[in-house]
């Protein structure tokens, strides 16, 4: 029978009280995460209620291309008459979706790759970590355009793709906290009572890089918003609806040109900028909760 | 001495193994993918064209200079001898034109903008960040360090649209826009004569302005938010505070003792971004129509053009691992202190 702690810290009393109050620290605790939390959850519910409240309509109106903003459409026309606004209420989902695919997948093979290789040492490590190296000065983004042309891309490739490519830079942070992580006691026990492996890793060091792996996971969705932005721009990624298609097509379409609907470039471009701002800002404020040293 | 020779040696392998890795992924990728490019252009001409299979062939191994005769280690030999000697064969898209001479047309123009932007942007930041290091108590100080840390996480092809915006759409209140925009498309206007006369780089440089411009913007939050912080930690060192105590000029403080020890471990940031930059490169290019080499990759793909691809990227990853071996070099000898303990490891 346990014997319950006299006294109790946040951290032994209850897991979600100790989640709560970090996630009240994180949100609260300085205003540009403030205000990143704000953006980031305002995209995420547009995302989810737009599909009912501002359905796209694929309906073209050829006598109303390419119309500055009015009391009818917010953000005036597209060049096949459609309403803007509706087309950037949807635009995020898709974005939103695969940059979390891609992060999760990619974060999953930085952790096991860098736990594993700082844990077992030795020349799988540092072969492991020349590869590394070797795989970070190769350019990521002509990369992908390189191989688009011989794979054909299409979401669900593209996000695998973008994951397996972010390896390196992942596995280096994750190794080199593993590291640390390995030389306090408790490693040192779990080790001496000799668990498998797979229980140190997922068990003992994983819990104790969730702050670690949630600040990466905003960069890392960061980074792929960037490239899948960049490649549908280019064209290479295959049309759906989202904001970097709406930029291709005001591109092609030379709306640029057209004094009266820079609309249609200027809000998919500035939504995609608050996105990657308010994923780099909330970022940060993970940072602080988790990494208290760093403390201005 | 014999450390810095090892550190070098090291730092050299390395390089050469990161070129030869990607000769080699691009080796398998256009021989031995399935539906690789070499059978899908053996089987168009056999489908199309009605040739005979070794006809068919043999135009093959023309085309895409690789003996196909020869068993596939063979083949990877002289492909490898050919890259060495950076003899990438001819282009597809346009025939008999060496890949080696449009890449030495096309890559000084993606150097001169992605460097000029990366060279302004670092002289910027440089300044802008030391100095707000010694200004943390004023106004300013948050102002500017929020907008250099919103630039640095905007991607930079969303910025050349603003500024393509800003310049070359918006009026003013007068007639015309700020840039002839469409007048700007490519290196430099027709008419004018390449070489060192002043209406050729006066020209040149007005091209390359918006790109440069978008390189320099999307750089120079990150080198203020470094310097800051490398200056920050470098003013809290026992040196700096004896200086001061000596009653050396704060002036001389600032340049020679915290400013030097403070850039040293940004130059390594340096090539660390030039590799990056030049991946983006391939947007901007898009975006300005700026006949560079990212450009020119761009066309590559879409027109399949393999060995003009192959070529392209393989430049690309030189011109990268050459400078970050460079900057590691310049590094070692500015800072003895990092042969010592990385010279070591792997």
């Amino acid at each position: 029978m346990t014997q319950p702690a006299v006294f109790q810290t946040i951290s032994q009393s209850s897991k979600w009280k100790k989640t709560l109050v970090q996630a009240r620290y994180a949100i609260f605790h300085d205003v540009s995460g403030f205000i990143g939390f704000v953006i980031l959850a305002l995209i995420c519910i547009l995302s989810v209620i737009s599909p009912w409240v501002f359905p796209v309509d694929s309906a073209s109106n050829a006598a109303a291309i390419l119309q500055p903003p009015s009391t009818e459409h917010i953000l005036g026309t597209d060049h096949l008459g459609r309403d803007i606004f509706a087309q950037i209420a949807n635009g995020g989902r898709d974005l939103l979706v695969m940059a979390l695919i891609t992060a999760t997948l990619g974060i999953f093979l930085g952790v096991i790759l860098g736990a594993f290789s700082a844990i077992i040492g030795g020349k799988v490590d540092s072969l492991l970590l020349l590869l590394a190296d070797v795989w970070l000065s190769i350019p990521r983004l002509p990369l992908l355009v390189v191989l688009s042309a011989f794979i054909t891309l299409n979401s669900v490739t593209f996000a695998v793709l973008l994951a397996i490519l972010s390896w390196a830079g992942l596995y280096r942070t994750i190794r080199a906290e593993v590291l640390s992580l390995k030389e306090r006691p408790f490693i040192e026990a779990a080790f001496m009572q000799d668990l498998s492996l797979s229980h140190i890793v997922f068990k003992e060091i994983a819990p104790n890089l969730i702050g670690f792996i949630a600040i990466n996971y905003t960069l890392l969705m960061k980074a792929t918003i960037y490239a899948q932005v960049g490649l549908v721009f280019l064209g290479i990624l295959p049309l759906e609806q989202n904001w970097g298609v709406m930029i291709n097509q005001a591109w092609t379409q030379g709306v640029i040109y057209n004094p009266d609907s820079i609309v249609y470039i200027l809000a998919p471009t500035l939504m995609i900028c608050l996105l990657i701002v308010s994923l780099v800002w909330v970022g940060k404020s993970l940072e602080d909760v988790f990494h208290p040293s760093l403390r201005k | 001495m014999q450390t810095t020779i090892r550190f070098i040696v090291n730092r050299l392998l390395k390089m050469l193994f990161t070129i030869w890795l990607v000769t080699t992924i691009i080796f398998f990728l256009i021989r031995l993918m399935p539906s690789n490019p070499i059978d899908r252009y053996i089987e168009t001409q056999m489908v199309q064209y009605g040739l005979g299979a070794e006809e068919a062939k043999a135009q093959a191994s023309f085309l895409f200079s690789m003996d196909l005769d020869q068993s596939l280690l063979e083949q990877y030999g002289a492909y490898l001898l050919k890259v060495i000697q950076l003899d990438f064969g001819n282009s597809l898209l346009s025939p008999g034109v060496p890949v080696m001479s449009i890449i030495a047309e096309r890559l000084p123009w993606t150097l001169f903008t992605v460097g000029s932007g990366l060279l302004l942007s670092f002289v910027i930041g440089i300044s802008a960040g030391a100095l707000l290091a010694y200004r943390r108590d004023r106004w300013y100080e948050p102002v500017v360090s929020g907008v250099s840390s919103f630039l640095s996480s905007i991607p930079d092809f969303l910025i050349a649209i603003f500024l393509l915006i800003l310049f070359g759409v918006v009026t003013w209140g007068g007639g015309n826009p700020i840039l002839p925009i469409d007048m700007l498309r490519g290196n430099y206007s027709i008419g004018v004569t390449p070489g060192w006369n002043l209406a050729f780089l006066t020209d040149a440089f007005v091209h390359g302005l918006l790109p440069i411009l978008t390189y320099a913007i999307s750089q120079v939050g990150i080198w203020v938010l470094l310097m800051k912080g490398s200056t920050i930690s470098t003013l809290s060192a026992d040196y700096v505070t004896l200086a001061k105590v000596r009653g050396i000029k704060p002036r001389r403080i600032l340049t020679a003792y915290v400013g030097r020890n403070a850039l040293l471990p940004i130059s390594t940031e340096f090539a660390m971004r030039l590799g990056f930059i030049i991946g983006g490169s391939l947007i901007i290019e898009q975006l300005f129509v700026y006949q560079g080499i990212g450009l020119e990759l761009l066309k590559a793909t879409s027109g399949q053009d393999y060995p003009l691809m192959q070529g392209i990227f393989l430049i690309m990853t030189i011109a990268i691992v050459v400078s970050s071996f460079l900057a590691e070099i310049f590094y070692a000898v500015l800072d003895p202190r990092i042969k010592a303990t990385k010279g070591a490891i792997t």
